[in-house]
């Protein structure tokens, strides 16, 4: 069963200029992006810097106004109108990147993640603070730890804070944008590790943006890759990294450093050899303003924007 | 970057037109007026009613406001009740000492605080940086007024080094050397008693600027060339340290202005702080109100000014 | 001539913390030859970049013990106006951040024509000019011309990177510091500069030491590996060797923590980094992260021990360690990803 079903998502950002400041030109952050989540599965969502990536969870979540577009989030549509009530939020949660600046530093452990369940449930202090110690325990914190401030825990552990935060509510969707992009290789992998343990547990959903195609495979069971504001390509995990179409996927797909040393000199002529492929053939993948195409369907599975045939 | 002052001077205009009106309105609010302090209380009602009416005292408020402003663009501030004179004669003389006054003491607060800050942030935590950061702390604690006040005594009175009061000797011939120097002379001990207050939170704010650009990286970067000390402090750290201190640049005015109020009255300098003074004292409203007018646009016009000389400076300003 | 360039011989970088001097680089030993790419690995707090910045004298307010030998003469400790005359020419330096490593009010061409001016003090205006036109060309900026006169802002983080290679190699160094080159950039730029890197060292025979976190980065650039954690180099060997056959406990899991083909659960290190104050000063350092291993396998004063000709372990736990929970071990094996 899909849990969000986003569709023609659009979030323009206005350009003023000029000397009284009108709007002249607007920043296609996400420029028509339509995706659908299923149930229990984790769904990554690729770019570099500039993609929309980051832009398209925050539409989703409501932290960015959309410009069109609807969301559809365990049936209901949570863009229309009406149902803008906080109500229909409260089972889509977000992690954010950076564990040293999205916590605030003045405020206890036990207020950062209770900030949810205050906004949402009426608790008694007893009983906060007893789902509170029972959401660190969850996290593999000490529950003695709620009285501390962030600034006494470590990278990794304050990225397990955010979580608590976001699962309080027992969502049914997370956000995870850029989760362990700040940490250590090793702290990494303690994340990862406990995103997936979570998720078999509490039968999570995970949208999964990231730049790093070597988590995002290693996480992710359907991948999109975003370009300037729009999808160049989806797909399974075989799609996107055995089968790539777009060339600027295989662009991506070929940079990732090769962990092999032996591999070397064979991974750098195959990026010449990428990149010569990009250069001859820009213009079959990109329109005059050097933006992808509108997504063809090559199989069941796996979308590539392609110019139309015929 | 000419988009960037051209919308910056639009911003000017509303700005100078809700100042005007807000001096005008505040003026009007106030108790009394020119007619109250001046003419012979015995007189009848009926006789003031009149005369307030001859002098266009009674009209509305917009009326007067209109008649006002037509006046001031024309340079025309009205006529002061208490000297019998156009506004605009007698703030000339006044302007233009107070104008010295605050070139004087602008220079003397840079020409303190750039060294100063320098130093006290280039060896920052050492006792030459403690002992400069001691005399702004002393600085920041101690009023104007007081320490103006003690200036004269010491320097005027005691030590008979300066004039105490006056702008310029008497007798002596306009545009003459003496009565240059004489000029000179009298602006020195109030200028520098308002920028030794003064210069005190640019020091601490250069002092500030120059420990954080110290550690940006770029500046390793300079090193890493094999940059000297100095060149690092010449070419890389001043100019970005001293990008904020232009930005600080218009508020200086506006201390500047309030520094005056004291200063000039202290000092007995003939200015427009002293004016603006005497002028409340005797409700001499028309004066008053060109008075503030301009230490108003002065503070706007100031505020312009930096964010002038930031475009020019900064090129990610320049730029939009 | 012998082909080192440079040796590190006991290197000690200590700082002051609350008047108790703390080292986060402790008793380091390394040299860089000629024409060579030393990747230094580590997490943060490992004490890879106060070693580069050791070498280049740019710390403030360090005690550093050892020795640097650069070309045959000990730089440790030596006066800035000796320093000066090295750095920027004969040894020079690529920043991790490009977006705050150039001034943001200087001119790029200006920027990169300072390094000549202070170390060719004799070339003239126009061949200067004209140098860093060459320069910005060989970085693959195109439009040069336009560029020498534009602001780093008008840049992007790629090409701003290029510039701050530029200034490293506008005076041919023959030793090339990149700490973390590539971490602030996107995949496809950190491609292009990996390139750009290799490119020049393929030109200028520079010897070069490549400091990252990076595991994939250092796989395809180094010819040898240097291992730190917590201030030491735990392991050290040529490229091949460390990626095929590590011994050291830490390496070993940092390559198990990297995700790759057939792994579903990746490792993960007990514990965490201690900070500076904390390091354990005693003992193998990576011990208490390791707990399952004996305490009687790991040395009293753990050394560099040569398992094969040129590959060096710190501590004999290596011949005890084995991983505890379920995870395999991966070894490296055709591409990992693709």
């Amino acid at each position: 069963m899909a849990i969000l079903e986003v569709e023609d998502l659009k979030v323009y950002f206005p350009v003023k200029a000029g000397i009284f400041n009108r709007t002249v030109d607007f920043i296609k952050a996400v420029d028509g992006v339509s995706f659908t989540i299923e149930e229990g599965k984790t769904y990554g969502l690729v770019g570099e810097s500039g993609s929309g990536k980051t832009t398209t969870g925050r539409g989703i979540i409501g932290l960015e106004t959309i410009t069109s577009g609807r969301v559809v989030f365990n049936g209901a549509d949570v863009t229309s109108r009406k149902s803008k009530s906080k109500d229909m939020r409260k089972d889509m949660q977000m992690i954010f990147q950076d564990p040293y600046s999205s916590l605030n530093p003045r405020k206890r452990v036990i207020d950062i993640i209770a900030e949810p369940l205050r906004n949402y449930e009426r608790l008694s202090k007893i009983e906060e603070k007893k789902r509170v110690q029972e959401l660190l325990e969850l996290v593999g914190l000490s529950p003695e730890s709620i009285m501390k401030y962030p600034h006494e825990f470590s990278g990794g552990q304050r990225q397990r804070i955010g979580i608590a935060r976001a699962i309080a509510l027992k969502p049914k969707l997370i956000i995870a944008d850029e989760p362990v992009s700040a940490l250590d290789v090793s702290v990494q992998a303690q994340v990862l590790n406990f995103m997936q343990d979570i998720q078999k547990e509490l039968g999570l959903t995970y949208l999964f943006i990231s730049h790093d195609l070597g988590i995002v495979k290693h996480m992710c069971d359907e991948i999109a890759i975003m370009y300037k504001g729009r999808y160049v390509e989806q797909g399974t995990k075989y799609d996107i990294f055995q089968n790539p179409q777009h060339i600027y996927t295989k662009r991506l797909v070929a940079a990732i450093p090769d962990i092999d040393p032996r591999n070397r000199e064979k991974q750098f002529k195959f990026r010449r050899q990428v990149q010569k492929e990009y250069e001859s053939s820009y213009s079959n993948y990109f329109d005059n303003e050097g933006l992808a195409y509108g997504l063809q369907s090559i199989s069941d599975t796996h979308l590539v924007a392609l110019p139309e045939r015929g | 970057m000419w988009k960037f002052v051209v919308r910056r001077l639009l911003i000017t205009f509303p700005q100078l037109i809700l100042l005007s009106l807000i001096i005008f309105l505040m003026a009007q609010a106030m108790p009394g007026d020119a007619l109250t302090g001046l003419v012979d209380p015995n007189l009848s009602f009926e006789a003031k009613e009149e005369l307030r009416e001859k002098l266009g005292l009674n009209a509305p408020w917009h009326v007067k406001y209109a008649e006002w402003v037509s006046g001031v663009v024309q340079g025309d501030f009205g006529e002061s009740f208490r000297f019998k004179m156009p506004v605009t004669e007698l703030l000339e003389q006044r302007l233009w000492n107070s104008f010295l006054l605050g070139v004087m003491t602008l220079v003397f607060t840079y020409v303190i605080a750039i060294p100063l800050g320098i130093i006290s942030g280039r060896y920052n935590d050492t006792i030459l940086d403690s002992s400069i950061t001691g005399y702004t702390y002393i600085g920041f604690a101690t009023p104007l007024f007081i320490f103006a006040l003690i200036m004269l005594f010491v320097f005027g009175y005691q030590l008979q080094w300066f004039p105490t009061s006056g702008s310029v000797a008497p007798g002596l011939q306009p545009g003459s050397m003496e009565y240059i120097l004489s000029k000179f002379n009298h602006l020195l001990l109030p200028a520098l008693s308002m920028a030794l207050i003064q210069t005190v939170s640019t020091v601490q704010y250069l002092r500030s600027e120059i420990v954080d650009t110290k550690q940006r990286e770029f500046v390793i970067t300079a090193r890493a060339k094999g940059a000297s000390e100095s060149r690092v402090y010449n070419k890389h750290i001043l100019r970005n340290s001293l990008l904020p201190i232009a930005a600080f640049f218009g508020y200086e005015i506006s201390f500047l202005i309030t520094g005056t109020l004291f200063v000039e009255q202290i000092f007995a300098y003939p200015g427009m702080g002293l004016l603006f003074l005497e002028s409340i004292n005797l409700r001499d409203y028309s004066v008053v109100n060109a008075v503030v007018l301009l230490f108003g646009a002065a503070a706007i016009f100031g505020a312009l000014l930096s964010d002038i000389i930031l475009s020019i400076v900064d090129p990610r300003i320049r730029i939009k | 001539m012998s082909n080192k360039l440079l040796e590190l011989q006991n290197l000690k970088t200590s700082f002051r913390i609350e008047d108790k001097y703390y080292a986060a680089v402790d008793d380091v030993s390394i040299t860089v030859n000629k024409n060579e790419v030393l990747g230094i690995v580590g997490e943060s707090g490992s004490g890879k970049s106060a070693l580069a910045f050791s070498v280049m004298g740019l710390h403030n307010r360090a005690k550093i013990e050892g020795n640097i030998v650069f070309k045959g003469k000990n730089i440790a400790n030596s006066k800035p106006s000796h320093l000066n005359k090295i750095r920027g020419d004969a040894m020079a330096m690529i920043f991790q951040d490009p977006l705050t490593a150039l001034n943001p009010l200087m001119k790029i061409g200006d920027q990169i024509a300072e390094t000549l001016i202070l170390h060719r003090p004799n070339m003239s205006n126009k061949e200067r000019t004209e140098h860093v036109i060459e320069l910005l060309n060989m970085v693959g900026i195109p439009r040069p011309v336009y560029v020498y006169e534009q602001f780093p802002h008008e840049l992007s983080g790629g090409m701003r990177q290029r510039v701050v290679i530029a200034i490293a190699i506008a005076n041919r160094p023959e030793l090339l510091i990149a700490d973390e080159p590539t971490t602030a950039l996107d995949v496809t730029i950190q491609a292009q500069i990996l390139d750009l890197i290799r490119t020049l060292k393929n030109e200028m025979h520079a010897g070069i030491i490549l400091i990252t976190h990076d595991l994939g980065v250092v796989a395809e650039m180094a010819d040898r590996v240097a291992v730190m954690y917590a201030g030491q180099i735990v392991e050290i060997a040529d490229v091949h060797t460390l990626f095929e056959k590590s011994k050291h406990p830490y390496t070993r899991s940092l390559l198990n923590s990297v995700p790759a083909e057939g792994q579903d659960k990746l490792h993960v290190i007990q514990g965490i980094v201690p900070g500076l104050k904390n390091l354990p000063r005693k003992g193998c350092r990576f011990s208490h992260r390791i707990p399952w291993v004996d305490p009687s396998h790991h040395e009293e004063n753990p050394e560099l021990h040569e398992v094969a000709p040129g590959h060096f372990v710190r501590c004999t736990c290596y011949k005890h360690f084995y991983f505890p929970d379920e995870t395999k071990e991966v070894h490296i094996h055709g591409n990992p990803r693709g």
